[in-house]
């Protein structure tokens, strides 16, 4: 039975190397222990992107799976945690892509998501309604970087690493997405 | 977009769409869900059938016409 670990501030963990090294060898129950320390991180990150627990449910799974296929490339110095994420991440992004935007939102916009209190409770409906709209209508690469940057304050560093661009890309797209999201908002009559 | 535009613009976000849960976690066990995946899953480095067909087509069009080959050669 493989011992779970405590979770590194870098997003590896103290699974042995010997487990890491079972898993890129084939070995399922190697792959069973990465999937159980890792599982709920993985989760977490595609929930803040796709913002709905079933699909997120999904596609942790198909990340898994993608994890599993790709376990040739996989090299055991490196931490397995950061490796995951960017596999997760692709997954989220592709999940976005064939969304429309219309249904993917329609949960957040009925608070159907666990979240956080929204803070401001005066903030008309309608306004909140617009926004999210909008936001969805926005390049799934945009919208991936923005909410993870500005809703989910995650580091740069950490989107950046996920997404395989660098830390300016990521501060780039955060200001792209902010600019087209002020223009759509514009365009419904909500001046920022 | 000044920084007063874009601090709202983030404000009105974050109001939209509430950050989520930091313990989320899914509500059932994914692995067999995993493992189902995993049986499913195709063998790998499979060739798709259209990727033959192509590679038959050009084969016997190379076969037919062998003096196209020095066209093809100059536009790879």
């Amino acid at each position: 039975m493989i011992r779970k670990g405590r979770r590194m501030p870098d997003g590896s963990s103290n699974v042995p190397d010997s487990v890491l090294h079972r898993f890129r060898a084939g070995d399922l129950d190697g792959f069973e222990a990465l999937f159980r320390e890792h599982q709920r991180p993985v989760y977490g990150w595609i929930l803040r992107i796709v913002r709905n627990t079933a699909a997120a449910e999904d596609l942790t799974v198909e990340t898994f799976w993608r994890i599993h296929r790709a376990r040739d490339r996989f090299q055991p110095e490196y931490p397995f945690g950061p490796w995951a994420r960017r596999i997760a991440t692709r997954a989220a992004l592709d999940w976005l892509r064939a969304q429309r935007p219309e249904v993917e939102l329609t949960a957040q916009i009925a608070g159907a998501l666990p979240s956080a209190p929204t803070g401001n409770p005066g903030i008309a409906a309608e306004i909140r309604s617009k926004t999210a709209l909008a936001f969805g209508r926005l390049p799934s690469s945009l919208r991936a970087t923005a909410i993870l940057a500005v809703v989910e304050e995650q580091p740069h560093k950490e989107i950046a690493a996920a997404l395989g661009i660098t830390v300016g890309a990521v501060k780039l797209r955060v200001f792209r997405a902010l600019r087209l999201l002020r223009k759509d908002l514009e365009k419904q009559g909500i001046t920022p | 977009m000044n920084a007063h535009d874009e601090n709202r613009i983030k404000q009105l976000l974050k109001q939209a769409l509430p950050p989520v849960e930091s313990g989320a976690e899914p509500e059932r066990d994914l692995w067999p869900a995993v493992l189902r995946r995993l049986d499913a899953d195709p063998p790998r480095h499979a060739v798709p059938w259209f990727d033959w067909a192509l590679l038959g087509g050009l084969a016997v069009f190379v076969a037919s016409f062998p003096a196209t080959i020095p066209v093809f050669l100059y536009y790879l």
